[in-house]
């Protein structure tokens, strides 16, 4: 027996992250991830992602990057970069954007933050290395790119996040869908957002390394929370529509293609001035030639990563997410397709091992978001 | 009925010239939950080391090797409705297919239980 589409080699000066040893106390698989050793799961990837849905999930997602830039205009410096209103987002609010190169390509999905005196960045722990070398060329000299490598960076999803942080923050309640704050807790300084990548109500909280350990005890030992592995953290985002970078986007796709033009903020569309603008508003304009989409697939068969996609005899695209969806209790992907295939029932097949599965273009998300985004809504 | 285990964490119990395969309970507990099975097709000629099934968790598709040469005289259909008695009952009802051995000889090379529990004890 062996993996087949598991990357399986030892990788070579894989670090630990503070956590470490609490993971493997909790019993964690750890795997090699983005340069790090990361739990892919506790007791099951099935049963870490069913709870999420219904309780709340403590996930460390201290891979990532944190990163800060600061600076008089550095609003207007970091809109060099990417496509959003960086300028107009207010103190204690964030956004999702993206790192574009010239051509229009994703470098990077991430979150902007305005801190109220720094614009926090959170990057992608896989690509933060090239991100940090990327702001560092082209962020002018007089505007400071801090790496908060002294930070973690904890995730709490789940319909009971909130009861659950409130117990220690009680402030944290008072939020909105991607809104932050700072706070403090046993003496540590610590950022809260409303946010996360499940598609359930949520929170991610930034502590320093030091105050980790202590704070995921804290929450662990409240009855409606358990740690979740990497596993069900991919499987959730999937559910959940949410690309995943280095998978279902890359440098060869813009945001228009990428299905994320909520991203292009409007004033940004009206002047343009980013990477890549010639092509990401050509694409808003006339259509990009292909699309992310969602595939609903027939029967029990996973269609993974990789898979082809075909109308009829004629290859169309490619699955670049997909796997078996716990909530939905059937296999889903996300794939590229040409955009007169892009429409929500369009029938198309996928190659899986010289089979054809039958698979049918589907609105995402896949479950409903359950985001907050208005008090005692 | 003698029962043996690869170093791929196959089983095979033997009787006479037929043998039944599944995956050991060590290795559907590394897997996960078990999503999808895919059976050989009954008259597939199987040789030792070489692809008969696959399976597959929530995280990733693994294949399951042939442990000895012959040919699939039933795949469990039971699984096509249930792939979860892989890791209910993996050495069990959770079988994957049968098959007639062609070189009972490629038995010899094969472990038994105490041999693969040492094996796995040092994994």
């Amino acid at each position: 027996m062996s993996e087949t589409e598991q990357a399986g080699e030892e990788a070579v000066g894989t670090e630990t992250l503070p956590l470490d040893s609490w993971h493997r106390a909790k019993g964690g698989r750890m795997v090699e991830f983005a340069g790090y050793w990361m739990p892919i799961q506790y007791e099951g990837i099935m049963a870490e992602h069913l709870w999420t849905r219904e309780n709340a999930g403590l996930f460390d997602v201290s891979h990532m990057g944190q990163l800060a830039v600061s600076g008089d205009g550095a609003a207007e410096a970091l809109e060099a970069l990417v496509p959003g209103d960086i300028s107009a987002l207010k103190p204690g609010r964030m956004r999702y954007s993206l790192l574009l190169n010239e051509e229009g390509g994703i470098l990077d999905d991430l979150m902007v933050t305005n801190e109220g005196d720094q614009l926090g960045i959170v990057v992608n722990g896989a690509v933060k290395w090239e991100d940090i070398g990327h702001l560092r060329e082209y962020l002018p000299d007089d505007i400071t790119l801090n790496h908060k490598d002294d930070h973690g960076l904890l995730a709490l999803q789940g319909p009971k996040a909130v009861d659950a942080l409130a117990r220690l923050v009680p402030e944290a309640a008072g939020l909105l869908f991607m809104q932050y704050m700072r706070a403090a807790w046993n003496g540590h300084a610590i950022g809260i957002s409303r946010s996360g990548y499940t598609g359930e109500d949520g929170f991610e909280i930034s502590l320093p390394n030091e105050a980790l350990a202590a704070f995921a005890n804290a929450l662990c030992a409240m009855d409606e929370v358990k740690p979740i592995g990497l596993g069900a953290r991919d499987s959730l985002r999937l559910e959940a529509g949410l690309p995943l970078y280095g998978h279902d986007l890359d440098e060869e796709i813009d945001p228009v293609e990428g299905d994320l033009a909520f991203a292009i903020s409007k004033r940004r569309r009206e002047e343009g001035g980013f990477p890549g603008a010639a092509r990401i508003l050509g694409h808003l304009e006339g259509g990009a030639p292909r699309k992310r989409v969602g595939l609903l697939v027939d029967g029990k068969l996973p269609v993974r990563e990789g898979a082809k996609l075909f109308d009829g005899n004629t290859e169309i695209g490619v699955v670049t997410s997909g796997g078996f969806a716990p909530s939905v209790g059937a296999p889903i992907a996300m794939g590229y397709v040409p955009r007169d295939h892009a429409v929500p029932g369009t029938a198309i097949a996928a190659e899986v091992r010289g089979k054809r599965v039958h698979c049918t273009v589907a609105a995402m998300p896949f479950i409903p978001h359950r985001y907050v985004r208005k008090q005692g809504g | 009925m003698p029962r043996y285990y690869t170093e791929e964490h196959e089983w095979i119990d033997v009787d006479g010239d037929v043998a039944t395969v599944g995956i050991t309970d060590f290795a559907q507990g590394q897997l996960g939950d078990i999503v999808f099975v895919e059976v050989p097709d009954t008259g597939a000629e199987l040789s030792a080391g070489g692809d008969a099934a696959v399976v597959e968790s929530v995280k990733a598709a693994s294949d399951v090797y042939a442990p000895v040469d012959g040919t699939v005289t039933e795949g469990n259909g039971q699984l096509e409705e249930d792939p979860a008695l892989v890791n209910s009952d993996p050495e069990g009802e959770g079988w994957f297919f049968r098959m007639t051995l062609s070189d009972k000889s490629q038995l010899d090379g094969l472990m038994n239980a105490e041999a693969y529990k040492a094996f796995i004890a040092d994994l």
